[in-house]
């Protein structure tokens, strides 16, 4: 019982990063009938405007210390942040602390600009192409931010911890009356959760009751009538490229302190997130949330040691399993409309 | 008006000759010297195969400036280096044998087939007449195995497997840097010691052939001191998130976590598992325990503040007093601005090794190289004095076991060295169980 309930938890915060990456990806397919494969680059990019405003905050001037040698016996050069020399130690450190967390309003307004001018700049371009140039045309651009990425920032990983205040975890088995230490969860992941939930319901709220999101709603249904009565939807689909952008942004910068971010992160992430947005249902925007979950969940259960002794290697095929099933028994995927990629 | 003795037929036949010699590869060009890429004129040039792109491409980056600096030192630039202090002195700073050292390099991207593709364009296009470098096993034991049919001399980079010079061993290869046995064999003395004799393993292994060659090992070496392996979990090498393989750890009854991993595997388990509190946790009434074995300082950056106070080996580690790595750090240091890695270490002390075997052997006849450096005995590279075995090609020389430091002074000053785990130590016998199945066969000098 503590196992399933230890791996239903542990697929939750997989199965969010899942879900914001993949409703951002079928929000731009259902909107602009893209399928976008640098989305996970998005993600990527996300991540390190986090790790850049870190930077920012640790940027430093440097205070020799005669008392110390560097690894060459020189006097050690110590960085001394500027954040701290303006704002004294404690409050310095604590700006550090949080750099995340104040990351979410740092990637914002950049994550909609890099969306606005990858769709003006590039995708616009695409629109009337197949497919398969869509594909071909942001696989590539991914490939280029990721190595644009690595030449700023190096091939390794770049630890950027979340604030001291949610370091460690929580024992749920000790809350539930179980043993303690049968359920443990970081504080970070469980913040991490709640802040997917909170995105997506944002989401969902923006198009169900705004009139800019009714509008969107009705353009996803018939882009044309919606056009023949005088509404730029063109433009208000360029928007919400945008902000898909800004939804993957986010995704990103939560997800630093879990994993530390580097280059590839956001392939590591695109071909599940497409897997999720397919199980799904192209184009459906519930679909990509139940199916991210859902996934996130099923590959925590195959990494445990019972079902791997059963069926050696099944955490690394149970995703693509699973979708084969259901495209089998629901060709257009567990929430999926009909005709939506069927021409 | 002149007249042409050029014939229509004659051209031709004289085109295609000469077409013909230049597209044979510059190897068969050499064959009259009795071996592959036998440099001629006044430059010999050998092969960087470093991961320049990929997820190591900063530990090949490092690589890469110790073989420049090797060149430039073998070359007579420079302040010499550990040519000054390495205990054999013929290396005179004029080349090798008198010719000038040039290098090219190639790209592995730690990929078996790319690497063994870029071998292969650097002895056959280039005329590499040897190859070194490399970031991961499954790379060297490939390029190792096209360099003994190709017929030069391998000079492995960092390379952990116990297969590497165990079933996958091959007359041509030569290894510098340690391995899992050895890891083992120094780690789990030290381990007992601070953590006691009556503990619980559970291993969290990368699933190809380092992570199960260093598994083998550590388990062997802890369970001989007392400890019991609980579980042996494989985990993909893709895998990115690790927190559905940590999170049953503490219900198993294991009060010690061991990461058989590396690279992006170690940052990401090794944060996972931080993060879920395990080092806060006490099992079985004792504290909770994780250690990675195989610690590298460029990886364990990643990683951040969660390496504090976890244990792991080393092949070597910048703050060693010997002369030959102070020599060594001072060179790299004035020239880079840091510290040098594991990884540059044992890449520039093989260039300066295989620079001397032809010094010694009067030849580039990896033959006559490959007899040069079995069995001989040197000092002065770091390691204190270490013998190139004769019979399986792999270096015994001291290890050393590191723990993550709990107040670094730098971003560089992140490992502290525990102990100095003496060569005696780690050493074992060819024919022992865990490097058995293969066997050297004899040189190929190729052409």
């Amino acid at each position: 019982m503590d196992a399933i309930l230890l791996q239903t938890l542990n697929g939750l915060d997989k199965g969010s990063a899942y879900a914001l990456i993949a409703l951002g990806l079928t929000l731009i397919f259902g909107t602009l009938g893209v399928v976008n494969f640098a989305h996970g680059a998005l993600f990527m990019i996300g991540a390190f405007c986090a790790v850049t405003l870190s930077r920012i905050f640790s940027w430093s001037y440097t205070v020799i210390d005669e008392t110390k040698t560097d690894f060459l016996g020189n006097p050690l050069k110590v960085d001394v942040p500027y954040v701290q020399a303006w704002f004294g130690d404690e409050m310095g450190a604590a700006i550090i602390d949080w750099s995340v967390p104040l990351a979410i309003i740092f990637a914002i307004p950049i994550m909609i600009f890099i969306g606005y001018a990858m769709e003006r700049g590039l995708i616009k371009h695409f629109y009337k192409r197949p497919h398969a140039d869509q594909i071909l045309v942001t696989f590539g651009l991914a490939i280029v931010l990721q190595e644009v990425v690595k030449y700023y920032f190096g091939a390794n990983p770049i630890p950027t911890p979340a604030p001291d205040a949610f370091k460690g975890s929580f024992d749920f088995g000790a809350f539930l009356g179980m043993e303690p230490n049968a359920i443990i969860y970081p504080y970070w992941r469980m913040v991490y959760f709640m802040f997917a939930g909170i995105i997506i319901a944002g989401v969902f709220a923006f198009l169900q009751f705004t009139t800019f999101g009714m509008v969107v709603r009705a353009g996803m249904a018939d882009r044309e009538t919606v056009g023949l009565l005088g509404i730029n939807i063109d433009r208000r689909f360029t928007i919400m490229f945008g902000i898909a952008a800004a939804v993957a942004g986010l995704a990103g910068v939560m997800y630093t302190p879990i994993n530390s971010p580097n280059y590839h992160m956001g392939m590591d992430f695109l071909v599940l997130s497409f897997v999720v947005v397919v199980v799904g249902g192209m184009g459906s925007l519930p679909g990509a949330v139940l199916a991210g979950f859902m996934l996130g969940i099923l590959e925590s259960f195959a990494s445990m040691n019972a079902i791997k002794s059963l069926i050696p290697g099944i955490d690394q095929i149970i995703i693509y399993l699973v979708a084969i099933v259901i495209l089998l028994t629901r060709p257009r995927g567990l929430m999926g409309r009909k005709g939506v990629m069927e021409d | 008006m002149s007249k042409s003795n050029f014939t229509r037929r004659g051209v031709l036949k004289t085109g295609a000759v000469a077409g013909a010699g230049l597209a044979l590869p510059t190897y068969l060009n050499a064959a009259s010297h009795g071996f592959t890429n036998a440099p001629t004129g006044g430059t010999v040039t050998l092969g960087f195969n470093v991961p320049q792109t990929g997820p190591y491409a900063d530990e090949g980056a490092d690589e890469l400036r110790a073989y420049e600096l090797a060149v430039e030192h073998l070359n007579g630039g420079g302040d010499g280096g550990m040519l000054n202090t390495f205990s054999s002195k013929v290396l005179e700073g004029n080349g090798i044998l008198g010719k000038k050292v040039e290098y090219v390099t190639g790209d592995t991207q730690t990929k078996s087939d790319a690497a063994r593709a870029s071998a292969k364009s650097m002895i056959e296009k280039d005329g590499a007449v040897m190859i070194t470098g490399g970031s991961s096993s499954g790379v060297a034991i490939a390029v190792q195995g096209l360099c003994q049919e190709a017929g030069v001399i391998f000079m492995a980079g960092l390379t952990h497997s116990n297969d590497t010079t165990g079933k996958d061993k091959k007359a041509n290869g030569f290894r510098h840097f340690f391995n899992g046995y050895m890891s083992g064999a120094a780690l789990a003395p030290v381990l007992a010691n601070l953590y006691g004799n009556d503990r619980k393993a559970y291993h969290l292994t990368a699933d190809y052939t380092w992570g199960w060659t260093q598994q083998e090992s550590i388990a062997a070496s802890t369970e001989a001191l007392g400890w019991e392996t609980v579980n042996d979990v494989r985990t993909p090498l893709a895998a990115t998130d690790f927190s559905s393989y940590i999170a049953p750890v503490l219900n198993s009854g294991a009060d010690v976590l061991v990461l058989n991993h590396y690279g992006g595997n170690m940052v990401n388990s090794l944060t996972n598992a931080v993060q879920f509190g395990l080092r806060e946790k006490q099992v079985n009434g004792k504290n909770f325990e994780i250690v990675v074995p195989l610690f590298s300082r460029l990886m364990a950056r990643g990683a951040g503040e969660n390496i504090k106070g976890i244990l792991g080996s080393t092949n070597w580690h910048w703050s060693l007093q010997d002369e030959g790595s102070k020599a060594f750090v001072k060179s790299f240091g004035t020239k880079y601005g840091f510290p040098p890695s594991q990884a540059a270490h044992t890449c520039y002390v093989q260039t300066l090794l295989y620079a001397d075997a032809v010094a010694r052997a009067g030849s580039f006849n990896p033959c006559a190289v490959a007899e040069a450096l079995e069995g001989y005995e040197f000092d002065g590279l770091g390691n204190g004095p270490t013998l190139y075995r004769a019979e399986d090609h792999q270096c015994f020389k001291d290890v050393l076991v590191v723990k993550g430091k709990e107040n670094p002074t730098s971003e560089f000053d992140l490992l502290e060295v525990v102990e100095v785990t003496p060569r005696a130590q780690v050493e074992y016998a060819p024919d022992h169980p865990m490097f058995a199945g293969g066997s050297l066969g004899s040189c190929n000098p190729g052409a």
